[in-house]
């Protein structure tokens, strides 16, 4: 009897409906459901900007008030993807200013965005509220100038990992002293100082702020004075947190924590001097995420501090928290859901250093709610990734990133296909998984096989053959994401399972062995990917076809072939191009 | 669930390359320095730099491996690169109504007392260490420096180390306004 329901019923269902999954679902329903939604949609996620045009979107939904995009391939990060790729917000700002004056939300990540884009979003959205640009790069503090002068309703500001040009902290002072909206502000990733007393009249007059991430040059003499103007805080990022020995800031430290009752996470700490850590005890009970990862104090510092907090669901830490660090943690922390352990020295072990497979195990064994773990080791052996697997079968993310690429287990000098064999034939709802160390086609064997909730893998010096990419491809039901680097896969697996890559949104290779005849062969199969090989040596086409290409990223798109590729960028399109 | 092992079998080996995996053996040498487990004081450590270390294996460091980003990466690296651990610690000098700065290295120097002398020597002066009951000592001028923090504090209250690598400046105020600092 569905069809009898008026519109506006059915609008006023959906509008219960907001996990962008369940959305697509009702719109897949039938015609006159699709019709309804897609009016009624207020928020999209474009996981791939190059996948979808900004018409295309604006055509299908005329009513949005958020957008999130996210533009260059992860490897990105990783200074793997050479300059001037692409990702350009400014295509989609442009579009959405016309089409969208209500657009209120708009989150990219790893995308190029210009001041003049960020003016123009100032400009446009007469209610804009958030911006969160995670990992863009392209634009200035002018730009943060336009957003700070103009949004006077914006509630949320996050700059999460930006390369920003800094030019000077003036941006800051442009907040009128009318703006008392703002809930969110993180600027953590800017270097040079802001106005403090601008920062603290903004703070001062922002009764709902409730995340506050400040820069490495806010003092830490003058954090108890924001803390005091907001101790309503749930998330606070430090400046840095050292200041010599003085008495008078550790007490004022103190009592300022002592005031916020509703802290939740601590952030920052860059410099971190030990002695002034007990200045933020009283907060610990509640502390839900701790990130110390800026910091390099040692793992009895940490433990202390760990020691205090109960409640702890996400740790992000160096390995300086040791194998003893972690015992504690192992101990202390039952309601752990996330642990992060970045490496403190790149290259080789650090002597200085005692972190081993053991912290991870141990961690593994006390916290039954462990979900997700991002974790960077020197060694590894099978029969812990084993017990790991074992203990906690309710992984949901596993990246282990073993320093030394190819190492194998270092108890019996084996691969370590088993361990991470048991990793994904125990965790069965397994979505997000990295490899490293000494791996053969056998792994990807175990993966195909069993890592059927699989969205994202991540290989990296790994396999002996193209039977390796062929299982992952072949078996990997749920697999959207694959990146791959340095491993010998080629062009037998790639064509064989050229209709797989349809189903996925992205493809990485690098460093592989995939030759320019195969990519020109799954341009002509596969018209809906968009294949892009690039070449920063020099001109492809005059190459034979078994030449083996550098870079090799495959999506798929409604879109077409981009308009905004460097030179350095080769595509089936050009090549015929060039030819005529 | 059917792999197909056999259909994929002749299709898969590449064409004319019998390649056999290069299994690299372990790198001993970074599983012995984890074994190690010597702490050395965090001087020391903190002067040892990639490219000093004695590691075995001259690993060429690949792009984008490990693969932490950059952000982070400066992090660690701005730890190691501690200005003190460099050549020399050289601070200005203002005297009050002396007409130009001095520079001295505060390296040479392993206590309070010939730091005191020096600039005694330096500006023909006398600069006595202040003492709660003694003031100074009957001296006219009083030594002062500026920390880390930008902050104006009296030289000889915190241990001579914690001082070396606080001070940023010295300055030589006439006794009747270097009262005033003590809180």
């Amino acid at each position: 009897m569905v069809y009898s329901l008026p519109e506006e019923v059915l609008e006023h269902v959906f509008s219960f409906i907001t996990s962008d999954k369940d959305r697509n679902a009702v719109s897949l329903v039938c015609k006159s459901w699709y019709e309804i939604e897609r009016w009624c949609r207020r928020k999209v996620f474009v996981g791939n900007c190059y996948a979808v045009s900004p018409g295309i979107m604006i055509r299908r939904f005329p009513e949005l008030r958020a957008v999130e995009l996210k533009g260059k391939p992860h490897f990105a990060d990783f200074n793997l993807v050479p300059d001037g790729w692409g990702g350009y917000a400014c295509s989609w700002i442009d579009e959405m200013s016309r089409a969208y004056p209500w657009l209120e939300e708009i989150r990219l990540k790893r995308m190029v965005v210009s001041d003049e884009s960020l003016e123009l979003i100032s400009t446009a959205f007469k209610n804009f509220k958030v911006l969160v640009l995670s990992s863009c790069e392209g634009f200035s503090t002018d730009g943060l100038s336009a957003i700070a002068s103009n949004c006077r309703n914006l509630k949320e500001l996050d700059l999460r990992e930006s390369e920003v040009m800094d030019l000077s902290g003036r941006w800051l002072s442009h907040f009128p002293d009318t703006f008392t909206s703002l809930e969110s502000l993180n600027i953590s990733c800017l270097g040079s100082e802001v106005s403090f007393s601008a920062l603290e009249r903004l703070v001062a007059r922002s009764p709902n702020l409730k995340t506050l991430r400040l820069n490495r040059a806010v003092p830490l003499g003058k954090l108890s004075t924001l803390l005091h103007q907001a101790p309503q805080l749930v998330e606070l990022g430090t400046g840095a947190y050292s200041s010599g020995i003085r008495s008078d800031v550790y007490t004022g430290l103190s009592k300022a924590f002592l005031g916020c009752k509703e802290l939740k996470g601590l952030s920052g700490f860059w410099d971190a001097d030990p002695s002034y850590l007990p200045a933020l005890y009283s907060v610990c009970s509640r502390l839900t995420t701790l990130n110390l990862s800026y910091s390099t104090i040692r793992s009895p510092d940490i433990t202390k501090v760990i020691g205090q907090c109960p409640n702890l669901q996400r740790l992000w830490v160096l390995d300086h928290i040791e194998d003893s660090g972690l015992n504690a943690l192992a101990l202390s922390c039952k309601n752990l859901q996330e642990l992060r352990v970045f490496p403190s020295d790149l290259y080789a072990a650090d002597v200085n250093v005692t972190l081993t497979e053991q912290g991870l195990v141990s961690v593994s064994q006390g916290c039954p709610k462990l979900q997700s773990v991002l974790y960077f080791c020197h060694q590894m052996s099978n029969s812990a990734l084993i017990t790991i697997a074992k203990n906690r079968p309710n992984l949901t993310c596993f990246r282990l990133c073993i320093i030394e690429p190819r190492t194998p287990d270092y108890l019996t000098h084996e691969p370590l296909d088993i361990g991470f064999g048991a990793i994904v034939k125990h965790c069965k709802n397994l979505n997000r998984l990295s490899l490293s160390g000494l791996l053969t086609d056998r792994v990807f064997e175990y993966i195909g096989t069993h890592a059927k909730k699989l969205e994202m893998l991540s290989i990296a010096f790994a396999g002996d053959s193209d039977l390796g990419l062929h299982h992952v491809l072949s078996g990997c039901e749920s697999l959207k994401k694959l990146e791959i680097r340095d491993c010998p896969f080629g062009d037998t697996a790639l064509l064989a399972n050229v209709a797989k890559l349809a189903t996925m949104r992205s493809l990485w290779m690098s460093s592989c062995a995939v030759s320019i005849g195969a990519c020109k062969i799954l341009s002509q199969k596969m018209p809906m990917l968009n294949v892009e090989v690039i070449d920063e040596n020099g001109s492809l086409d005059s190459r034979l076809d078994s030449c083996l290409v550098e870079k090799l990223y495959v999506y798929r798109t409604v879109a077409g072939p981009r308009s905004d590729m460097p030179g350095y960028i080769w595509t089936m399109d050009r090549e015929s191009a060039n030819r005529i | 669930m059917d792999l197909n092992l056999k259909a994929t079998e002749l299709s898969l080996a590449l064409p004319g390359t019998d390649d056999l995996p290069e299994i690299k053996t372990t790198t001993t040498t970074t599983s012995n320095q984890i074994k190690t487990n010597k702490r050395s004081s965090p001087d020391i450590d903190a002067s040892v730099t990639d490219e000093s270390r004695s590691a075995p294996t001259p690993k060429a460091q690949v792009v984008g491996w490990p693969p932490v980003r950059s952000y982070r990466k400066n992090i660690l690296q701005g730890k190691k690169v501690e200005p003190e651990m460099g050549s020399g610690m050289f601070v200005k000098v203002s005297m009050d109504g002396a007409p130009y700065l001095r520079k001295i290295d505060l390296k040479v120097y392993k206590s309070y007392g010939e730091l005191m002398k020096s600039l005694e020597e330096m500006f023909a002066c006398m600069i006595g260490l202040y003492s709660e009951n003694d003031g100074y000592k009957g001296s006219k001028h009083a030594a002062t420096y500026e920390d880390k923090d930008g902050d104006w504090m009296l030289v000889g209250d915190v241990p001579w180390e914690m001082f070396v690598t606080s001070c940023k400046r010295l300055r030589i105020m006439k006794g009747c306004d270097a009262r005033g600092l003590d809180l």
